[in-house]
């Protein structure tokens, strides 16, 4: 039986997680635009030269 | 272009889009964007500055691909002052941040444009902020009150399957406590929208569907924290939380917006930003609202004129299709009037600016009344109209309970009292309309008919007269009875004319150039001149073509025959310096539109606004039949007098049209309809927009919104059955939680349901429902292609 008052507040503390969680995702303007990221993870391979830089990558891409 | 992004490291541009060399435009000479750096443009036109950083929002029509995305992102290579770039793809934006001590607004809006995405700078960019498609707030209601609802409901299931009896009071009342706790932020925060808009109609002693489900809310609130409280029971609170969290839902379906659509445009959204002024010898771009009266502009081919004002020097030919609906340009020497919203389409040309900006002729139409006010205030939806005599008959059941049981046995009055108002909490009535129309916002959508909001169908369905703009809106200027006069040309002699106007971009070109499209292998174009507004000159092959007016044929030493000035459009053809014949362009009406106004002008009243001469009154006549206005010659002033008229005899206006002269009476009107060949274009404020091809189905669309209206009654029925079962519960003061956790769920979702399914099912029994691509949707990059 004491076992639930211990269950009810650690769901009340996970449950919390997540409404804080989805409050970050609202307030860091992630509801604005659902479009553009899915297009942002396509095109941002992450191996971007900066002038003067040695490449990163051994090969040019082929494309 | 290339260069500068191989600088920049930004090889990979290329590599990430075949189709990424797009066309570049001439790129913007220096000191274009210096009028940015003014202090009071600057500080109208940036989001947020704190010194260190500052944030600006460019609109940038160009972008339309990954690639695009990619490098708009990754600006901070190029310029190192520049901090974040930001872009939301389908309104077509991008957020900069950068150091204003080390680079100036002007010189981000001039690398923009070297990039080829030139900032889109309106007047109107000057108004402030942009709204939030959902506003984050009702996001964070919704969460709050998604939170509280999943919670208490899980605390409350024990109690409801009778598995707390083996754990005691005690435990009765810190679920109590517990839930009571987490009904505090629903009450205050989630449901403050509701509060407020019921506190306002209880201002203005008006009754809006808000009353009851506030009544309800504090009644239900009331009576559990007083059974919690005094230790009675556990209350209702996960009811309360669910009843708010589908409300909440029902907003936020409600909230469809079309992001690439603007519904509220004004004159500003047509100017540009700035102008080239002439002082004394040197000329300099100034923001438009710096123009003072008296000022010289330099307006060059293709520019909008910003205001109202007398031609300096040069000829102006300026095209007032934007502001009449007549797309014959118009040429004009020196002193004499122009008209700002006119399209120069000749050389450059020096203006004086006779009045301000926002006194001219076709901006003072903003200034009339009917553009103070939003319709949405004075708009009483079905709902609003409904709950009134439901919150009286629901008051009336509540005290007349109460009142039966402080005489039989009071200590159930109170309780009976609360559980009416509880049960009778108009929650599935509330979701009825935003589901309803919120679907039926979505069908139109899907079918090209975009609308601003989802009550814009509750006035639809309440339209009987409908008022038509002619070109642009019922006429479309291509495919009409054009025709050639003259000997017939033959294959060559066709190709080699049809060469030469594709090379122009004037309407009349294009139009000589649709008409011979049938030809074969086009000649080589050798020395093509254009003398804008007048007409063009090329070798083609082994001939010699000319095509323009008959003044400018006399002009360059061509014997036109005298008289055939004639009216309209006329483009005269020479070949090898003689007269061939003349293209005579008309301009057609647009497919399906006969038996649209046939079967429209059965069910409601039909009339006939044109800016044009009453040159087609005859065959508008026969189409709209014998009773119906047609008006010739109207002014925009005049168009929105007439539906006030109209409107003042009893009617409810629907008005159809395109250009800015139609922008008063589409303001005026009970709907406003805008009618665009391409939707990502400019159109005047309107309630709906609808794509140039879907015109035909209007008949079709007011029909839909009849059904949909009665949908939306249906519904009200259904919830209304359920909120009779459980109110014979409530007044006879036996409601338990239980069965109140059970039926308003159930009532909600049925209803939810009901709505959208019958929605649908009406869509495709008229025929609206099929699929067509959403041009609001993000175009898969890989099947885009724009011209390199």
């Amino acid at each position: 039986m004491n076992v639930i008052l211990l269950l009810i507040p650690l769901s009340l503390l996970m449950a919390g997680g997540f409404l804080w969680a989805f409050v970050w995702a609202v307030r860091s303007g992630q509801y604005e635009d659902t479009c553009t990221p899915s297009m942002r993870v396509l095109a941002d391979d992450g191996t971007i030269r900066r002038p003067g830089e040695k490449s990163t990558e051994t090969e040019p891409r082929k494309s | 272009m290339f260069e500068i992004l191989a600088e920049g490291g930004l090889g990979q541009f290329y590599e990430l889009s075949a189709d990424a060399g797009r066309r570049v435009g001439t790129a913007a000479p220096a000191g274009h964007y210096g009028f940015l750096d003014t202090p009071a443009v600057r500080e109208r036109l940036v989001d947020f500055s704190d010194g260190a950083t500052t944030r600006v929002t460019f609109a940038i029509p160009e972008i339309h691909c990954i690639a695009c995305v990619w490098l708009l992102e990754n600006l901070f290579r190029l310029n190192p002052a520049i901090g974040r770039s930001h872009v939301d793809f389908p309104r077509k934006q991008v957020a900069v941040t950068f150091d204003p001590a080390r680079v100036e607004l002007g010189a981000v809006a001039a690398l923009l444009d070297s990039l080829g995405y030139p900032p889109d700078l309106r007047l109107a960019d000057l108004g402030g902020r942009r709204a939030h498609r959902v506003p984050r707030r009702l996001w964070l209601q919704l969460g709050i009150a998604g939170f509280a609802f999943g919670n208490t409901m899980l605390f409350s299931l024990p109690a409801y399957f009778g598995l707390d009896a083996a754990s005691g009071p005690s435990f009765q009342r810190l679920v109590g406590w517990l839930s009571l706790l987490l009904a505090l932020p629903v009450v205050s925060f989630a449901a403050g929208d509701y509060w407020r808009s019921s506190w306002q109609a209880w201002k203005q002693r008006r009754m809006s569907i808000e009353v009851p489900i506030v009544l309800g809310l504090a009644a239900i609130f009331l009576q559990s924290a007083a059974e919690v409280v005094s230790g009675a029971g556990v209350g209702y609170f996960d009811s309360m939380a669910g009843l708010l969290f589908f409300l909440l839902l029902g907003r936020v379906f409600q909230q469809k917006t079309y992001d690439r659509l603007a519904f509220d445009r004004d004159y500003r959204s047509f100017f540009p930003l700035s102008v080239l002024r002439k002082s004394g010898g040197t000329e300099e771009r100034v923001a438009l609202d710096q123009l003072r009266v008296g000022d010289r502009v330099v307006v060059r081919h293709g520019e909008l004129v910003p205001a109202d004002a007398r031609v300096a020097s040069g000829t102006a030919v300026v095209d007032y299709s934007f502001v009449t609906g007549e797309s014959t340009p118009v040429e004009l020497g020196a002193g004499a009037w122009v008209y700002a919203g006119g399209r120069q389409v000749g050389g450059a040309v020096e203006l004086e600016t006779a009045k301000a900006v926002s006194q001219g002729y076709l901006t003072s139409l903003w200034n009339q009344d009917v553009f103070r006010k939003t319709k949405d205030d004075t708009f009483d939806s079905t709902t609003n109209r409904y709950s009134r005599r439901f919150t009286w008959i629901i008051l009336a059941i509540a005290v007349g309970a109460a009142a039966y049981w402080t005489w039989a046995r009071p200590a159930l009055a109170v309780k009976a009292f609360a559980s009416v108002l509880i049960v009778a909490c108009p929650c599935a009535l509330a979701l009825a309309a935003p589901f309803t129309l919120g679907t039926a916002q979505r069908v139109l959508g899907r079918r090209g008919i975009f609308l601003r909001n989802s009550s814009v169908i509750e006035s639809m369905a309440r339209v009987d007269a409908v008022v038509f703009d002619k070109t642009g809106t019922l006429t479309q200027p291509r495919r009409g009875d054009d025709a050639f006069s003259g000997p017939a040309l033959d294959p060559v002699e066709a190709a080699a004319v049809r060469a030469v106007a594709e090379q122009s971009m004037h309407p009349l070109s294009r139009q000589v150039a649709a008409l011979l499209a049938a030809g074969g292998e086009l000649p080589v174009i050798m020395g093509f001149e254009e003398s804008p507004g007048n007409g063009t000159r090329a070798r083609a092959g082994e001939r010699e073509v000319r095509l323009g007016s008959a003044r400018w044929l006399r002009a360059t030493g061509i014997g036109v025959p005298d008289g055939a000035e004639g009216a309209g459009n006329e483009v005269w053809l020479a070949l090898d310096g003689r007269v061939r014949g003349v293209f005579r362009l008309g301009s057609a009406v647009r497919p399906g539109i006969p038996g649209m106004l046939a079967g429209l002008g059965r069910r409601c009243r039909i009339a006939l606004l044109s800016g044009d001469q009453p040159r087609e009154r005859e065959s508008f006549r026969r189409l709209f039949g014998d009773g119906a206005p047609l008006q010739f010659g109207q002014g925009p002033a005049e168009k929105l007098r007439f539906v006030r008229e109209l409107q003042e005899s009893g009617a409810r206006v629907m008005m159809v049209g395109d250009g800015l002269n139609d922008a008063g009476a589409l303001r005026q009107g009970d709907v406003g309809m805008a009618v665009v060949e391409d939707v990502a274009a400019f159109s005047p404020a309107s309630d709906v927009i609808v794509e140039a091809s879907r015109v035909a189905c209007l008949a079709d669309v007011l029909e839909y919104s009849r059904r949909v209206v009665r949908v939306v009654r249906q519904g009200f029925l259904v919830s209304a059955l359920y909120n009779a079962a459980g109110l014979a519960i409530a007044a006879s003061g036996r409601l338990s939680p239980f069965v109140c956790a059970v039926l308003m769920p159930l009532s909600s979702a049925t209803v939810v349901v009901f709505a959208c399914a019958m929605a649908e099912w009406h869509a495709r029994r008229l025929g609206l429902g099929g699929e067509t691509p959403d041009p609001t949707a993000v175009e898969s990059p890989a099947t885009e292609a724009r011209p390199s």
